[in-house]
């Protein structure tokens, strides 16, 4: 299945929003209005939009933290994305969590979860009560080289391969976790290998070039929803910048980092639409106007909307909670803290 | 006797019942379905709901509570057997960290059951009689039950898999087959956080819970021998505790007995004492008692494991010098 002119001007206006809206957030971070860490898609924004690009409406997708691409592929919407950095009281998380830990359930998208491999197995039982239900849904989740050495990661992946389940596990093969350089973290050549273990398939792609993400995740959806089980897809990427915003990244050889910036998943992306005459660069510099215009308005909305108030009775942690509420209300003798 | 059930029926029953009335209940676990559960807890529930609702897994406690948390954002109710409890240890990361946490965190309910046999007293050693509630007991978005009665089994379980959020339901297995009655008609739904006074009693108050219960009770049997009446309070749910209860009943008979098979350290009895430290200081008459196992692991010889629990000659010390206080 080829990608139209039309599905790859779609593709590039996601990747330059990404790429744009997390140029927004740094500045927002430098300004001290964010709240916590700012965990960069710089370099991996191909594979997170590529990937996220191949699921039907009605599949169900969980991130991780750097998947920014893949979340605003979903559906969700800028200001979404600023209120949750800003921990906003309208956030979809509401300020009880932050970035991309939130969910849109009428969009498939599914929080991340901090504890790496721990999406495996959920999105597995995702797609179980959906198969369960008569649904024909695909559920797709990441990881990174350091997620796939945790044991949530191979208990999901065999739970998923014994039961066949409709699931893709992108394997973001992005240089580091953290600190940790590959070889550090994995004794296998690629993450890919890692599939014959449990009698799933994999494929390994060129994860910044976005055309080649997107047919290689086709591809991998489509095995799944026929019934054949998992699918492995190593996506072979470069996370450009530290593991988040504090780090220096000293631990990174400057002329690999400059290699990686000459292979831009988004430069390169250009160079082929120019060729294709898919989008020209006058074309392209109204797409960038546009999301600049409408950034601009998702700050600005975003920066306006209130912090969150505390709630004397602390609700919202169980449906009924009647009974724990009264202690919780002990433990402010004297008044709101 | 005809028409009694155990413990380990009334939880059978309970599944089979609510699997009846909820299509949406689904069972996971390990040895499950063609056997039927290590404790045949199970027995017969695959041959009537099939391998869609009634699924053995691979040994992967962690995965299968997270098939369960993502089935349950799917609107399915999953009930999840850890064959032993100790198990559950396995799994901490996905019900401390992302069950418990996440109506909070996304305003999305994730409503499972985790269920299994714990407590000790059957001879299984370090490793398959430990009392695991503790570490529960005090991650806020967690239910944890701990029925000590047939009836109490299949009543909480019914209201467990009828609740929005997570529940682990802790069984205990030197009950599955011990505890016996005649179950009520109907539904028997017991709702969470209740506790149940199994014996009224105006001299000292024993808190308790599980398979302490029928220690308790005994103990009771014995004071009133020698014209001490105790009061038996079978909390049935730890969190949320049923504080008021407890506090009713310690008000009236003024002296306080905490009973745990749980270790002493940090159990569910330092919260009761320090709740009654807070909210009865001026009720009491004695000091506050703790009956509770050892700080120790738990030894596996019949001999040493006697020794481990609580008995009843240490529980009947406690009382006569609370009663004599």
């Amino acid at each position: 299945m080829t990608t139209s002119p039309e599905q790859q001007r779609d593709l590039y206006r996601h990747l330059l929003l990404t790429r744009l809206l997390e140029e927004r957030m740094v500045s927002l971070y430098r300004q001290g209005k964010m709240t916590g860490g700012l965990f960069r898609c710089l370099g991996q924004e191909a594979t997170a939009v590529g990937s996220a690009f191949a699921l039907e409406e009605g599949d169900l997708l969980i991130p991780i933290i750097r998947d920014l691409g893949a979340t605003l592929v979903r559906g969700a919407r800028p200001v979404d994305i600023l209120r949750q950095v800003m921990t906003k009281a309208d956030a979809p998380a509401r300020g009880r969590d932050g970035f991309l830990h939130f969910c849109l359930p009428e969009k498939g998208l599914y929080s991340a979860i901090a504890m790496l491999g721990t999406a495996v197995s959920v999105v597995a039982g995702m797609v179980l009560a959906d198969r369960y239900l008569g649904k024909k849904t695909v559920g797709m989740t990441y990881l990174g080289e350091g997620g796939t050495s945790t044991g949530a990661f191979h208990e999901g992946i065999n739970f998923a391969s014994v039961q066949k389940l409709p699931i893709v596990v992108v394997l973001e093969f992005n240089r580091y976790s953290y600190s940790t350089p590959s070889e550090m973290q994995c004794g296998a050549a690629t993450l890919a290998d890692k599939a014959a273990g449990y009698g799933v398939a994999s494929a390994i792609v060129d994860g910044n070039d976005v055309l080649a993400v997107v047919e290689a995740a086709r591809r991998a959806v489509a095995w799944a929803r026929e019934g054949n089980g998992p699918f492995l897809l190593e996506c072979k990427t470069y996370r450009r910048k530290g593991h988040a915003e504090h780090d220096g990244q000293a631990y990174v050889d400057p002329e690999e980092l400059a290699e990686w910036t000459r292979r831009d998943p988004i430069a390169r992306f250009e160079r082929h639409l120019d060729e294709g005459g898919v989008l020209d660069a006058a074309a392209r510099e109204a797409v960038r106007a546009g999301i600049d215009a409408e950034l601009d308005a998702a700050v600005a909305e975003a920066e306006a909307s209130p912090a969150p108030i505390p709630d004397p009775e602390f609700r919202g942690v169980r449906a009924d909670e009647e009974a724990v509420v009264k202690r919780r209300e002990e433990t402010f003798v004297g008044g709101l803290r | 006797m005809s028409g009694e059930a155990t413990y380990l029926d009334a939880i059978r029953i309970a599944l089979g019942e609510e699997m009846e009335r909820d299509g949406r209940v689904i069972l996971l676990g390990e040895d499950i379905g063609v056997y039927g559960g290590a404790f045949k807890a199970t027995a017969g529930l695959l041959e009537r709901f099939g391998p869609q609702r009634v699924i053995d897994t691979p040994v992967v406690e962690e995965a299968i509570v997270g098939a369960a948390i993502g089935a349950s954002l799917r609107g399915l109710r999953p009930v999840v057997e850890m064959q032993f409890f100790d198990f559950a240890a396995r799994a901490f990361d996905m019900i401390t960290n992302f069950a418990a946490k996440h109506r909070y965190r996304t305003g999305l309910g994730v409503p499972i059951v985790i269920r299994g046999p714990s407590g000790a007293g059957v001879h299984a050693g370090p490793f398959h009689s430990q009392s695991p509630e503790g570490y529960f007991a005090r991650t806020p978005g967690l239910a944890v039950v701990v029925p000590s009665t047939a009836a109490d089994a299949r009543g909480l379980l019914k209201a467990a898999i009828r609740d929005d959020d997570p529940v682990l339901f802790l069984e205990h297995k030197l009950l599955y087959r011990r505890a016996k009655e005649v179950l009520p008609e109907g539904d028997g739904v017991v709702p969470i956080g209740r506790a149940a006074v199994r014996r009224p009693g105006r001299d000292l108050t024993i808190v308790t819970y599980g398979a302490m219960v029928p220690l308790a009770l005994d103990a009771a049997a014995e004071l009133a021998k020698e014209g001490v009446e105790a009061e038996v309070i079978d909390l049935r749910t730890l969190l949320p505790m049923d504080e008021e209860t407890v506090l009713e009943s310690v008000k009236k008979t003024s002296k306080a007995l905490l009973l745990h098979e749980d270790a002493r350290t940090l159990g569910i009895g330092a919260e009761i004492a320090a709740t009654l430290a807070e909210k009865a200081f001026e009720w009491l008459d004695a000091p506050v008692l703790r009956v509770t196992a050892p700080d120790t692991p738990i030894p596996f010889a019949p001999s040493l494991e006697a020794a481990y629990l609580p008995g009843l000659s240490t529980l009947l010390a406690a009382a006569r010098r609370l009663a004599a206080y």
